[in-house]
């Protein structure tokens, strides 16, 4: 009897599971930020609506998400750095790179401000004085596109953080999310995108405390992986993401969310 | 504090609601999980009999393995199953990464240690009690491992029981290989994870407290069944 309902059980459970397969989708290897922020669950359902195509999203880091793609794993790629893009396009990984839309990154930091840097509008200056008075920093640590636009700005401001790992530079290696809760947790300073810092629901005392330095623009960009390279990559399917995206109608979808009145990404694709 | 006090509060009202997405998501985690345990079970219990009921060179050597594979990280079982099933990987071309198949295969290597070594300490035990009764009998080696095993069979349930608990509450390997795709192979642990990424707290510990429930609840019902049977088989 007992194993007659095992059995029983496992062709119930086993039979579903071949049926997930049959859909028309492809999959988009993105970041946190776009999901996190709640921007792409707002934006696929109007792709899916108009075009009958499924956007299943892996969200990883965009250093994860890049070697996801490599391996072919994905039709469209869509991340934030663009030096690391135009590297995967030239080496024939991607067919070719748009520009999507931009946000910027923040510095949020505790109200008790160790390091007096709230009102700044100078990155640089602030991260030197971030490191002077030796005031916790919580890092993304996970080569994201986030945690490589912190350590060009760290290099800018001349300092060496590898040197003060473990002491006051904290590397979390993880999400941005996981980031943000390890930083309000301990009174860190954290370099975010703004996009999941308004969406984010455990921000405790922290607010933004450096903002509107033009070095914290955060370009996004979409590229087709190239099915030349992996014959698997839905081609005509990915491309059509890519041109709704960067289409006026993406493009609108896009500049039309918003997080408690705030809209957190700017549509800037080329001709759009 | 207040998170505590108040996610229980939260959980009864997420499950009195009836939210359909949520139900999806407990569906999904437990087709993935009990699957994964019943084959892992199918594999793992008749191995775990033979290694019981077999003597040879290096048995201890291979005793002492299975015992410390029940100890498998998930994330790196995960990213073997992504590297096998990965478009670069040998077995790209069964287009399985970022399924529920994916995640199923990922926590049958990971139950499958844990069933087989109970079940070899449990069935070791009982052919140490029978063996002399069974050899009277003339029973082979062979024909010994299917009769202690349906002698074992309600002691083996805590077997199962332990590899369903393993299953159910990982997600390590799941996240890496299921991708915690909105829909398709989101299950209670990757969203718990991604709701305490985005910073719902609250939200997170709530669907960490209907997990729990669930897991008693799959519990309970072996259980019942167990002592049902047994209560029949004795009466």
């Amino acid at each position: 009897m007992f194993t007659r309902l095992i059995l029983g059980i496992a062709l119930s459970l086993a039979l579903p599971v071949a049926g997930f397969a049959a859909e028309r989708f492809i999959t988009v290897q993105s970041t946190t930020s776009t999901q996190n922020s709640g921007l792409l669950d707002a934006i696929l359902p109007q792709f899916l609506d108009e075009t009958g195509i499924e956007v299943r999203v892996v969200a990883v880091g965009t250093g994860q998400a890049i070697r996801n793609a490599m391996n072919g794993d994905g039709d469209v790629l869509l991340v934030h750095s663009k030096p690391s893009e135009e590297a995967f396009v030239a080496d024939g990984f991607g067919v070719q790179r748009f520009d999507v839309m931009y946000n910027d990154f923040v510095i949020v930091g505790p109200a008790e401000d160790p390091a007096g840097i709230a009102g700044s509008s100078d990155v640089v200056a602030a991260l030197g004085k971030i490191a002077e008075a030796e005031a916790p920093f919580a890092s993304r640590g996970d080569d994201s596109g986030t945690h490589k636009a912190e350590l060009r700005l760290w290099d800018a401001a001349g300092i060496d953080v590898s040197a003060a790992s473990g002491t006051w530079y904290r590397e979390t290696g993880s999400g941005m999310g996981a980031t943000l809760n390890t930083g309000t947790g301990m009174g860190a300073y954290v370099m975010t995108d703004r996009a999941t810092w308004i969406a984010f629901g455990n921000k405790g005392a922290h607010d933004v405390v450096v903002e509107g330095d033009q070095r914290m623009f955060n370009q996004y960009g979409v590229i087709l992986v190239n099915p030349e390279r992996h014959e698997n990559v839905k081609a005509e399917d990915g491309q059509a993401f890519v041109d709704w995206l960067i289409g006026a109608q993406g493009q609108a979808a896009i500049a039309a969310y918003q997080v408690d009145g705030q809209q957190l990404f700017f549509p800037n694709a080329p001709g759009s | 504090m207040q998170d505590f006090a108040s996610s229980f509060t939260h959980a009864m009202g997420l499950i009195l609601q009836g939210d359909a997405e949520l139900w999806a998501i407990v569906a999904l985690s437990l087709q993935v999980s009990l699957t994964a345990v019943i084959i892992a079970a199918c594999i793992a219990m008749p191995l775990g009999a033979a290694l019981a009921v077999t003597r040879f060179r290096g048995r201890n050597v291979v005793v002492v393995l299975l015992n410390a594979l029940m100890g498998l990280p998930p994330v790196v079982v995960g990213l073997m199953v992504y590297l096998m099933l990965s478009n670069a990987g040998p077995l790209g071309v069964l287009q399985l990464l970022y399924t529920p198949t994916a995640m199923i295969v990922a926590q049958v290597i990971l139950v499958t240690p844990i069933i087989a070594a109970i079940t070899r300490q449990t069935i070791e035990g009982l052919d140490a009690e029978y063996a002399e009764q069974l050899r009277s009998l003339g029973v082979s080696a062979s024909a010994k491992i299917p009769t202690l095993l349906f002698d074992a069979r309600y002691a083996l349930m805590t077997a199962f029981l332990a590899g369903f608990g393993r299953a159910i509450a990982e997600v390590g390997a799941v996240i890496i290989v299921g991708g915690n795709i909105n829909h398709v192979t989101r299950t209670m642990t990757t969203t718990i994870a991604l709701e305490t990424s985005k910073g719902n707290l609250a939200l997170a510990l709530a669907l960490g407290t209907i997990l729990i429930l669930l897991a008693i609840a799959v519990n309970a019902a072996v259980s019942t069944v167990g002592l049902r049977a047994r209560s029949i088989a004795y009466a």
